[in-house]
């Protein structure tokens, strides 16, 4: 970890690609297998993690250090990550300092509870500057500016050969890369580029800018389907070799036996993968059961049984698709999917639509059924290639308008950092009716953004001024039928809770604005919240 | 009778009434006690300054042989009496000659910390605790984030980047009084014995400390010779001079800052910096509390620097402590 630490620092230090080659390059050299192949992978971000949330190493250095210490130095350093590393009390010789590929190990297959719980064993055992790389790497935010391409340049100047050459097998790779050092060390002979289901970089869309875009393109260029609330995957199956990625080419087949076991063709497709059920979609809740289980049970598959709507189609066979415009790929796949005949495989149908306003009352009334929990509308130019990365132009992803609903500010906690002499974390409610006709306020949701520090001033002088209870950090305000803040609160969706007392949790709920005209008592309902449940 | 009536803040810097004298005053006084020879700690002007023999032959060299009206030397550990006032100093290990300065009457003891470090520094001697009723600590590390690594791994940074660029220069900003000197002596005893380059800045400081024992091994001035001769060399420069016109007379250089700030990588992109050296003369969190904690004096009094950090750590550690706001030393942009 120490070396990749070192690396990861001056990599961020300096300016100069040139420099950021040769510091690459002798990593490379200096280090050994496998290390050095998940450094390479996680340093282009081929590997990416979202392991641990903020919340969650802020709460853990706040039971380590006394918290108004921590919020003046993270008011000083300005970086949770940086602080956090900084400020960590290290217990030397507690642990062994945990090595680079046991970390990306356990980050490739445990689960996020899991690694919590080894984050803070690691933090304890690393100094400052491997705390620092290990948060940011957990994070997934290692933002140090080593493309593809200067990865790509430093194995060329490592093993002395052309970087076409490593161009040419890149994509048959998958890190840690052990093929591709021996070959660039001379102990052994080229690997093949054409490997069987290897995985092919994936097509990503802008976010359309409604503004601008529209004016600038023509409708008639373009073709429109559902944007799939799920994850996105690449099914590759050719010569008996069979493969589920994520988009960033981590193999994933391991959790959905499910699937795996559906992929008899010989292809590559480009999908999302969803729970479904007798055809239909089910949410992004239920696919989360799914989701970070390495070792899936029966019941759990059979509860929640998984399969892939199909976007498009890279390979058929042997032929490669992906130089072949969208509009001549997508009559092949939808030849391919039809011949298959798979109750877990099945098509993203397309939208047709004349114009940009048809289009737009589509994304904003979807018709019954799946479409009413897509996040929004994929729009793809007919003429477009198969391309890697993110292009500007072919396609555009048009997600939906958040929900929003009007709640009433029930509790606010003081805030971390800047904020921390604040309340700025607010759990909102809405009405209940009970039995008896009576309505009280439910709590519904936390959120602690979506306001300007001018607003945030304003919140926090009203928290102030209608406290009616404080126990620690947390304030509850005076909120009844007669008084109370109205906040308009927005989020991108609603799912069952059990945890929750209300029966409901919203996804990313923000203030979306402060409704201070707004009586309290015609905030929403709690039956207003359950229709729009997912 | 109050601590306050033996030592007390004034405008002027830190006041001893019963002894009329002033501690690091930052303008002109008629007697003035200075525990090193920094410039915002050591003014000129004073009628009579008491200090070392080094910091004395410190403030000559900026100053000029006039620097004061009558100067008193005092050894480490040897005793003045001021008006019945009894002033003694010892090592306070930030540079060559820096002193705590100790002051005791009527049975009264008080410790001013000036700039101090615990660490091992070849150039100084090492600070000596002192037991009091009230220790004055600086605070300009005082945040938990700031702890300082091991100065070998520092160097052993710089050293190894010298090596994976050797078409390229090292331009090393170190402050010219101590910083530069200990990063030369450290760069020495990690074995590197070429010819190190400095800047002129830096010339008559580099003689002092080496006529006080402080060897730096081979040095040349920085401005002879053509750009490509200093292709792998290290400079040492102060930190001003290695952003301005002067740095491009040598082959893409390698910006490096030794000090403590390098600590926060946001200060480092700030200042334009590739390599950061996390060297400072300055105690960091850790050397900051174990200080406090070791001399576990009846009061502590925090000055110049991060009080807020400090002041809490006291409460939450049962010390007795307060914030003394002092004004003049420039911890940030001066010499640290
Ligand atoms: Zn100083
Ligand atoms: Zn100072």
């Amino acid at each position: 970890m120490r070396a990749f630490a070192r690396l990861l620092d001056s990599l961020a230090f300096t300016p100069s690609r040139n420099t950021k080659l040769t510091l690459v390059r002798d990593y490379l050299r200096e280090t050994t297998d496998p290390e050095r192949g998940w450094a390479l992978a996680a340093l282009t971000g081929v590997l990416t993690f979202d392991a641990a949330k903020p919340a969650f190493i802020r709460k853990a250095v706040e039971a380590r250090v006394d918290p108004a210490l921590f919020a003046m130095s993270y008011d000083f350093v300005g970086d949770l990550a940086e602080t956090v590393a900084l400020i960590w009390p290290s217990k030397p010789g507690a642990n062994r300092e945990p090595e680079l590929p046991e970390v990306i190990d356990a980050l490739r297959s445990a689960s996020r509870n899991e690694v919590q719980r080894l984050l803070e064993g690691w933090l304890d055992a690393l100094d400052p500057d491997g705390r620092w790389a290990l948060l940011k790497l957990l994070t997934g935010a290692l933002r140090v500016g080593v493309s593809a391409r200067l990865a790509k340049l430093a194995l060329a100047d490592l093993g002395h050969v052309e970087v076409a050459e490593i161009e040419e097998v890149w994509h048959s790779q998958r890190p840690p890369y052990e093929d591709l050092f021996a070959w660039l060390e001379k102990r052994s002979d080229k690997p093949s580029p054409d490997a069987p289901a290897r995985f092919r970089p994936v097509m990503l869309a802008q976010a359309i800018d409604e503004a601008t875009d529209f004016a600038k393109y023509d409708a008639a260029d373009y073709a429109a389907e559902w944007k799939w609330d799920g994850i996105r995957v690449q099914a590759a199956s050719e010569r008996g070799e069979k493969r589920l990625y994520s988009r960033t080419g981590d193999d994933i087949g391991h959790a959905f036996p499910d699937v795996m076991a559906a992929l008899n063709f010989e292809g590559v497709i480009d999908g999302e993968l969803l729970v479904m059920t007798g055809g239909r979609v089910d949410t992004f809740g239920d696919l989360q059961q799914r989701l970070n289980r390495k070792n899936p049970e029966a019941k759990t598959i059979a509860k929640f049984p998984a399969g892939i709507r199909a976007y498009d189609l890279l390979m058929d066979g042997k032929e490669d698709l992906r130089g072949l415009p969208f509009a001549q790929r997508r009559k092949r796949l939808e030849a391919f999917i039809a011949q298959l005949k798979s109750s877990r495989i099945d098509l993203s149908p397309l939208q047709p639509f004349e114009s940009w306003e048809q289009l737009a009352h589509l994304r904003a009334q979807p018709p019954d059924g799946d479409p009413q929990i897509a996040e929004g509308l994929m729009l793809k130019r007919w003429d477009s290639i198969y391309e890697a990365g993110r292009p500007k132009g072919p396609w555009f992803k048009w997600k939906r308008d958040p929900h929003l609903i009007d709640a009433v500010l029930m509790y606010a906690q003081r805030g971390h950092g800047k904020r921390s002499s604040f309340y700025s974390d607010y759990t909102f409610g809405v009405w209940r009716e009970d039995a008896n006709g009576d309505r009280s306020l439910t709590p519904v949701g936390k959120a602690y953004f979506g306001f300007t520090d001018e607003e945030l001033k304003q919140i926090d002088k009203f928290v102030r001024d209608n406290t009616i209870e404080r126990f620690g950090p947390v304030r509850s305000v005076r909120a009844d039928r007669e008084f109370g803040l109205v906040l308009e609160v927005a989020f991108e969706g609603l799912q069952r809770s059990t945890r929750h007392k209300s029966g409901v949790a919203m996804r990313f709920p923000r203030i979306n604005r402060i409704r201070w005209d707004k009586p309290s008592r015609e905030a929403d309902e709690l039956q207003t919240l359950e229709r729009m449940l997912d | 009778m109050k601590y306050e009536d033996l030592l007390c803040p004034s405008p002027a810097g830190l006041y001893c009434k019963p002894g009329d004298f002033y501690i690091d005053p930052v303008r002109a006084v008629e007697r003035a006690v200075v525990t090193h020879g920094h410039s915002d700690h050591a003014r000129s002007g004073h009628a009579k300054v008491l200090a070392t023999r080094e910091t004395l032959a410190i403030m000559g060299e900026r100053y000029g042989e006039n620097f004061a009206g009558a100067m008193q030397p005092l050894g480490y550990h040897e005793k003045a009496e001021i008006n019945g006032v009894t002033v003694s100093l010892a090592p306070a290990g930030h540079v060559l000659g820096s002193a705590q300065a100790v002051v005791k009457w009527k049975g009264m003891t008080m410790v001013v910390s000036g700039d101090f470090k615990r660490r091992r520094d070849p150039t100084c001697a090492l600070f000596e605790p002192v037991g009091c009723d009230v220790f004055i600590t600086e605070a300009t590390f005082g945040l938990p984030v700031f702890r300082h690594p091991p100065d070998t791994d520092e160097i052993a940074k710089l050293l190894k980047s010298v090596a994976q660029f050797p078409e390229r220069a090292h331009l090393v900003g170190a402050y010219a009084l101590g910083k530069a000197q200990r990063v030369i002596c450290l760069l020495r005893e990690a074995g590197y014995d070429k010819t190190i380059y400095v800047h002129g800045a830096l010339e008559r400081l580099n003689a002092l400390y080496e006529a006080h024992g402080v060897k730096l091994g081979p040095l040349a001035p920085a401005t002879a010779g053509k750009k490509a001769d200093f292709a792998g060399a290290i400079i040492v420069a102060p930190p001003s001079a290695t952003q301005d016109r002067w740095s491009r007379r040598f082959p893409d250089p390698v910006v490096c800052f030794a000090s403590g700030w390098m600590r926060v990588r946001a200060r480092a992109r700030q200042g334009g910096v590739e390599l950061p050296l996390i060297l400072s003369d300055h105690a960091d969190w850790d050397e900051l509390t174990m200080t406090a904690a070791e001399i576990a004096p009846d009061e502590l009094w925090i000055t110049h620097g991060e009080e807020d950090a400090l002041l809490r750590w006291a409460s939450l550690n049962g010390q007795k402590a307060r914030a003394l706001s002092l004004v003049g030393y420039d911890e940030d942009e001066g010499e640290n």
